[in-house]
């Protein structure tokens, strides 16, 4: 006996000009765990915020258990029963756990009867989903994983009977999605319906009863879990056949090129986050950076490409000293010696999003020749060798005059990615190299890192997704609470064994 | 026993020069715990302090000319918020533009009404507030330290001496024990925690800013209508900026907040009591150097003196929920 709990009937939404969600139709029945999967764009989101009234439709219908609802605010959604753990947790940081689930449910003007019941049932709730949170300690005290369990119990403690959860295991380790999904599963055994936004089809496969695919804002199909497979699931998200395997040639490394010896690094508030940091990296090789956000990835990239100030330690690009306490290059230097840096937040660091696409394709070797001669830039020349590169890196749109806010994450990636390799660069230090791009473009992506090295080239790759680490490198490193707690040559390395070192626990 | 005097008249000082500077910070920090930055304390306190004398001298009740101050200045929160919260403009650019304003008009009017640029007619004692002396202060006067207490450092202040010093335990009660304080806090730091838990945001900022615009009339009001019997050209003087960052220097807690007032009023006291007084083995000290005194302190606190001050985390950030 299926009943369907949520009903989603021609659901519009548009942002300026980008339409969003197209004519949605979804059904989701009482009791299931229903997967919504789609890439970076898709409008997976953007549909579950509409569900969650945190945006509204332009049109549509929306009932829950058959009736038909207006969804105005969170509020309205919160009373229906449905609850949402967001991929950008809403927690209050300097908030106490018990502080963030009764915000905006406090039931009492002053603080008295009514919380300490809250904590009673809050009690409750925890040891029935063996959640085993602490309510009184500080969310900033709280790691990843548990900060989510809040998440979690704030909706049950809400009332909720469908937990919508946006790609909630891109920031854990494998462990905590392990932890995850056993809390899912024992929420929906309980009886609770749970939907679940991701772009990772493994977990499509393990969790879900029934799935929906989601393309380019329309809804392309919706099967049982069971009638379906990956490569099925991979083709309906994005239109066509998709290389799931990266070909990758044995390496032929050379001699180390880039090294790093005790490196410790201070972030903006004076906090040690790199601490005695070793790398050593060879040309033809690509050293993998795992780690959970956080644990002194940024920092570390920073120091290394020259943006931040090393507290202690030594850097060596082709055997010579570049940078150590007193005496460092700054990241045109470094450039200058053939050190190229694709930085982690592309938006910020990356490009100037307000320029147009030739400026930022420029951008940092724009003194040079032929792009500018005594200071004047050459716009034919510029404009010129935009559009080959444009070209080369399959840019789209190739216009060179676009403004590059326009282009989506994985065309604004390419553009980077097409300035600092098109230098050619002996040393590539790279962060979140497919951090909210579409799959198409993650294969590219990778096939030209990958091109890269077989060119000779020395690459670090830092990334929190650990299936990137795996494929792409060939040794990989964890770091954790900023020193490097393991190395592994990439042959029979399992998720498993790095989860372990990401999570500290050996 | 001249000695003793001298301290009780200093802190009697203190307790009266900090009021307006208490009611600012005070009314800072819900503005700014709710993650509005608020500038503009200085030119509310101005406007406040003129509409307070104005009202009181054309209505013949300093509480009229309170409840007018009030009015105004919960408007011009209100202006502040619809141009900063509402459309979403910059907040510091929003409140130079209230304090310009406000030096600007409150000269013109009292120029337009009194044909006196910049000062509003002395006001008789129906017309403003007076010292307040409490019960047997005279008679306890004689009882040693008790009588000094008493008697010389807590009778004889202005009501809005006594409000300010009610106001910041009420204001830490709101603030840390209430469902209306939890709100206040969580918008200042993560809006869309609170909007997600289905507060409105917009609305929670404008209740927060309505209070602050309660709250900085009374320092306005008392710098008007009690310490003066009239209104004179920018009579607020940086207190609003001395509050704010007495504010800031109290880490955006009532208590903190208020031990930080407290230090800027007794600087200035201390100036008062200092000039020309001749000091052993210095000689008199220049009066311009003792009236910076409370500035340079201020520089020296806030310039890392007490430790980084960890403002909330959304302060200035407009709330924008849809990309």
């Amino acid at each position: 006996m299926v009943s369907p709990i949520l009903e989603l009937t021609n659901i519009n939404k548009s942002f300026g000009h980008v339409h969003a969600n197209k004519n949605i139709n979804l059904t989701i029945n009482k009791g299931t765990i229903h997967g919504i999967i789609g890439e970076n764009g898709a409008g997976k989101s953007t549909l579950m915020s509409i569900v969650f009234g945190l945006y509204q439709a332009n049109s549509g219908i929306i009932k829950i258990n058959g009736k038909e609802i207006n969804l105005r605010s969170p509020k309205d959604s919160i009373i229906n029963g449905i609850g949402m753990v967001h991929q950008h947790f809403m927690l209050v940081e300097n908030f106490t756990v018990l502080e963030n689930i009764i915000l905006g449910f406090e039931g009492e003007l002053v603080f008295g009867k009514n919380l300490e019941k809250a904590k009673k049932d809050l009690k409750n709730l925890c040891d029935t989903y063996k959640l085993n949170i602490d309510l009184n300690s500080t969310i900033s005290d709280l790691s990843v994983g548990f900060r989510q369990r809040v998440e979690i119990l704030k909706s049950l403690y809400r009332g909720a009977e469908i937990l919508i959860l946006d790609e909630p295991t891109g920031v854990l380790t494998p462990q905590e999605v392990d932890e995850l999904f056993k809390i899912l599963r024992s929420l929906n055994e309980e009886g609770k319906t749970i939907v679940l936004i991701t772009h990772k089809l493994i977990e499509i496969m393990d969790l879900t009863s029934e799935v929906s695919v989601m393309r380019q804002g329309e809804m392309v199909g919706h099967t049982k879990t069971e009638d379906t497979n990956k490569e099925q699931l991979a083709e309906m998200m994005v239109g066509r056949t998709v290389l799931l395997r990266l070909d990758k040639s044995e390496v032929k490394t050379g001699d180390v090129i880039f090294k790093v010896e005790n490196l410790s690094v201070k972030d903006d508030l004076d906090v040690t986050r790199v601490k005695n940091v070793n790398l050593e990296i060879r040309s033809g090789e690509i050293l993998g950076l795992a780690g959970v956000t956080g644990n002194g990835q940024t920092e570390l990239l920073e120091a290394l490409s020259g943006i931040r100030k090393v507290e202690s330690g030594e850097i060596y690009l082709d055997g010579k000293k570049v940078s150590d306490r007193q005496n460092f290059l700054d990241p045109r230097e470094l450039k200058e010696k053939g050190l190229a840096h694709v930085p982690e937040d592309r938006q910020r660091m990356g490009l100037v999003t307000d320029f147009k696409a030739y400026e930022n394709l420029i951008f940092g070797y724009h003194d040079q020749q032929p792009f500018s001669k005594s200071s004047i830039l050459n716009h034919r020349d510029i404009i010129s060798h935009s559009k080959k590169i444009m070209e080369e890196y399959d840019v789209r749109p190739q216009s060179p005059n676009l403004v590059t806010s326009n282009f989506s994450g994985g065309n604004q990636q390419k553009i980077i990615l097409s300035r600092e390799l098109n230098e050619k660069p002996k040393v590539l230090l790279v962060g979140q190299p497919t951090r909210g791009v579409d799959i198409g473009a993650i294969e590219f992506i990778h096939q030209r890192l990958i091109d890269m090295r077989d060119r000779g080239a020395a690459i670090l790759l830092v990334s929190v997704e650990l299936d990137e680490v795996l494929s792409l490198s060939d040794r990989i490193v964890v770091m954790f609470d900023g020193k490097v707690v393991g190395e592994k040559e990439n042959k029979n390395v399992t998720d498993r064994e790095l989860g372990l070192l990401m999570a500290g626990v050996i | 026993m001249e000695f003793l005097s001298d301290i009780a008249s200093l802190i009697n000082s203190t307790l009266r020069i900090s009021t307006p500077l208490v009611f600012a910070a005070m009314a800072g920090i819900f503005a700014e715990r709710s993650g509005v930055i608020d500038f503009s304390l200085e030119g509310k306190m101005l406007m406040a302090a003129f509409v307070a004398a104005v009202g009181s001298y054309f209505l013949g009740n300093p509480w009229l000319g309170l409840l007018l101050a009030i009015i105004a200045c919960v408007s011009l929160s209100m202006l502040h918020g619809f141009a900063s919260v509402t459309y979403k403009g910059d907040q510091v650019v929003s409140c130079v533009a209230i304090n310009i304003l406000i030096i600007g008009l409150t000269t013109a009017l009292a120029a337009a009404w009194f044909g006196q640029a910049g000062l509003t007619p002395t006001l008789n004692e129906d017309q403003r507030f007076l010292e307040v002396t409490l019960p047997f202060a005279d008679s306890l006067r004689d009882i040693p330290i008790v009588g000094i207490i008493y008697s010389d450092i807590l009778s004889g202040h202005y009501v809005f001496v006594y409000l300010a010093y009610l106001t910041v335990p009420l204001v830490f009660w709101v603030v840390f024990k209430t469902s209306f304080g939890l709100r206040l806090r969580a918008v200042g730091e993560n809006p869309s925690a609170v909007d997600t838990a289905g507060i409105n945001v917009f609305s929670m900022r404008y209740k927060a800013l309505a209070i602050n615009g309660v709250l900085i009339a009374f320092a306005g009001a008392h710098l008007s209508t009690a310490v003066n019997a009239n209104f004179f050209r920018e009579m607020s003087a940086g207190r609003g900026y001395l509050a704010l960052a007495a504010m800031i220097f109290g880490k955006w807690h009532p208590k903190t907040a208020l031990i930080a007032c407290l230090l800027f009023g007794f600087t200035d006291a201390l100036q008062i009591r200092l000039q020309g007084v001749e000091l052993p083995a210095i000689g008199e000290i220049p009066v311009q150097l003792i009236q910076a005194l409370p500035y340079v302190l201020t520089v020296v606190l806030l310039a890392g003196f007490v430790g980084k001050a960890i403002a909330p985390n959304a302060i200035g950030q407009p709330y924008i929920k849809e990309r």
